[in-house]
């Protein structure tokens, strides 16, 4: 890093005054609120708020509901970013061996990165409707009798398969563009040292990959945690009855639906930690691992 | 170690462009062979043939008694150092020596003693828990080399491996990898663009051109019987004179004099009655008036225009002809009337000042005007 220097000792602040001002109005204000909305008990018609100390938290905690879709997140977390992560690898290990036809490729899979979660998950939708959906046709040819929104298990497969197809092209860029990063001469003293090409891709290219898919890793977390929303509500029409669920819609469902404002911020303020845990755990125990080059 | 044999080896890229245009040469086990020409000469394109990195659109390179065509780089038995040095930066000195012993199957201990060895003559003991990035470009430079000796492979191919080095460290390390090779006793091939280290590594020199084979042998006949115009201008610092000039009456002139004219130049017909062009080394120059010339030598006139001193010696930039301020007529402005003469730095000639030299006859060139093939005698 450069160490610049200004004239005034003012000067800095005041041309980083508009990014603070984003950052705080939309990030600090709103959690601020929730955190000191977890402690109220708010009147659901507006009439006031009662300040219950830690109760929403130990009525969240306590909810064996919360816990089941608690679960659930933890399982569509990590099956997403795990699928997403190596399907996009794998394709761009693939796409970088036959460079010529590169550009096209990775534009048409861009493309899928720009729709809207909702719309990819009114696309979705189409291939998992009971009656004109491709993939349920496809299931049936195996004797699956597919039931999304009806069944549960149903319907966390669509979930996980609508997220991954979303996040894909965003993580195949980078996968991409990080193994061309990779210096030519690099491969061919691999190719010189190491017959396996297998082994070859563990030993030195996904080392040399390590920045980006850390980078992709917490990116993607995210990303299932969190952007997946408009795919769920999509996915369950709105309905979430005993469909599965992720925190973030759960937030939303007793926030918004029931009104719960108090609970809602507890769930909210829980998950803020679980994020703030995940991102240092991840800096601390896999970051040291990884080679900037 | 092993011998290394080529038969009209060729290159066709995708576009239709000839990188290489049969190349056939046979290389002598322990023998250091240099691939030497201008970039774009095909000589990297070659090596990376030779070490499987591109392939081989036809011909046969064999390696040993084996023709290696269509064996990976990795099964080949060689090693190569990269100008770049291509170190892997995620692993540490002594892993990537180790690298590519681990994935032959090398026995621990086997492979400890031989890093710790190639350590040991390469001076890196030190540096072997250090990340190459933490390393200065010498002794990058070290560990490359050092990951191709713990290989013991038949053959080290080197790719202009000391041209990311500056001036003093390059001389040290070409005295090394010398030295390294001579005790080591494996066969090389080393491609360089610097004929200064061609010259003084090579057992035998390969001069590319276009991608073909200019002349091939030790430095010193590479030197003293250059092949051609291309290899005569390649190969020695400066270069050698070029002089077109034309045959009159049993003389050799410049094209651009009459022998009417009281000529500038008179050299011996080595061109069988007709034009060719004169080669002259700038160090086989006498002043005439120490040696004055005889039936078979050359005699020439220049005014001096630039004196550069190097030293040990000075180089005399010329234009051929005299009298250029007074008659104006005779020296024309092509590059050919241009010669660079090496005189003693003693001298103390002035721009402008008109001087005469001799080269003696065993010492003149000949090349065909047309082909720049070497006309023998």
């Amino acid at each position: 890093m450069k160490r610049a220097q200004f004239s005034s000792p003012l000067l800095p602040y005041f041309l980083l005054a508009p990014q603070l001002a984003i950052i705080f109005i939309f990030f600090y204000w709103p959690s601020a609120q929730a955190i000191q909305s977890s402690f109220y008990i708010e009147d659901p018609f507006g009439f006031g708020a009662t300040f219950v100390g830690l109760e929403n938290y130990t009525t969240v905690l306590g909810s064996s509901e919360y816990l089941r879709i608690a679960q659930f997140t933890l399982v569509f977390t990590l099956i997403v970013t795990f699928l997403s992560l190596s399907i996009a690898l794998v394709l761009a290990v693939k796409a970088d061996a036959v460079l010529t036809g590169a550009s096209t490729y990775r534009s048409l899979l861009m493309w899928v990165y720009a729709i809207a979660p909702p719309v990819a998950g009114l696309m979705g939708i189409m291939f998992f409707d009971q009656h004109i959906g491709p993939l349920v046709d496809l299931a049936a040819l195996f004797g699956w009798d597919m039931r999304v929104g009806v069944n549960y298990y149903d319907t966390a497969f669509a979930m996980v398969v609508i997220a991954v197809w979303k996040q894909i092209p965003y993580n195949f860029i980078f996968f991409l563009s990080g193994l061309q990063a990779i210096p030519k001469h690099l491969r061919e003293a691999a190719a010189i040292d190491c017959r396996s090409e297998l082994r070859r891709f563990w030993t030195v290219t996904l080392p040399m990959l390590a920045p980006t898919a850390f980078f992709l890793l917490i990116i993607n977390m995210t990303y299932a945690l969190f952007d997946t929303f408009g795919i769920i509500d999509v996915v369950t029409r709105n309905e979430p009855a005993n469909n599965p669920l992720t925190l973030v819609y759960k937030v939303y469902l007793d926030g918004f639906r029931s009104n719960d404002l108090g609970g809602s911020s507890a769930q909210s303020v829980i998950l803020m930690i679980v994020v703030l845990v995940l991102t240092m755990a991840q800096f601390r125990f896999i970051e040291r691992r990884v080679h900037y080059g | 170690m092993a011998t290394i044999s080529l038969e009209e080896v060729r290159k066709i890229y995708a576009g239709g462009v000839e990188a290489v245009k049969s190349v056939s040469m046979d290389i002598a086990d322990g023998e250091f062979i240099v691939l030497v020409g201008p970039s774009g000469c095909g000589k990297s394109t070659l090596l990376r043939m030779i070490a499987g990195l591109e392939e081989i659109s036809s011909g046969t390179i064999s390696i040993g008694d084996r023709v290696v065509n269509r064996i990976d780089p990795a099964d080949r038995d060689i090693a190569m150092v990269f100008q770049n040095y291509a170190l892997y930066p995620h692993m540490s000195v002594y892993n990537n020596l180790a690298y590519g012993l681990r994935n032959r199957g090398v026995p621990k201990d086997e492979i400890d003693r031989r890093v710790k060895e190639a350590a040991r003559i390469l001076e890196i003991g030190a540096f072997l828990e250090r990340k190459p990035k933490a390393l200065s470009g010498g002794q990058r430079q070290r560990v490359a080399m050092g990951r191709a000796i713990v290989r013991e492979p038949a053959a080290f191919l080197f790719d202009e491996p000391l041209s990311n080095l500056d001036a003093k460290l390059r001389v040290q390390m070409r005295v090394e990898i010398k030295r390294l090779q001579k005790s080591l006793g494996t066969t090389s091939v080393y491609v360089t663009h610097d004929q200064l280290e061609a010259m003084t590594l090579a057992d035998r020199l390969v001069v590319l051109n276009g991608g073909a084979i200019e002349q091939i042998g030790d430095p010193i006949s590479v030197y003293e019987q250059p092949a051609s115009t291309f290899v005569a201008s390649f190969i020695g610092s400066p270069a050698m004179n070029l002089i077109p000039v034309s045959v009159r009456d049993g003389r050799a002139t410049l094209d651009s004099e009459t022998a009417a004219g009281g000529s500038s130049l008179s050299g011996p017909d080595l061109g069988n009655g007709t034009g060719y062009t004169l080669g002259v080394r700038p160090e086989h120059f006498v002043p005439a008036s120490e040696r004055p010339a005889g039936p078979g030598d050359l005699s020439l006139t220049v005014t001096t225009t630039v004196l550069e001193p190097v030293g040990a010696e000075s180089y005399l930039y010329a234009s051929i002809g005299g009298d250029s301020g007074a008659t104006g007529a005779t020296v024309t402005n092509s590059s050919a009337a241009h010669v660079v003469i090496r005189v003693p730095a003693a001298a103390r000639h002035q721009p402008g000042e008109v001087l005469s030299f001799t080269a003696t006859a065993d010492r003149l060139h000949a090349f065909d005007k047309t082909t720049g093939k070497r006309i023998p005698r």
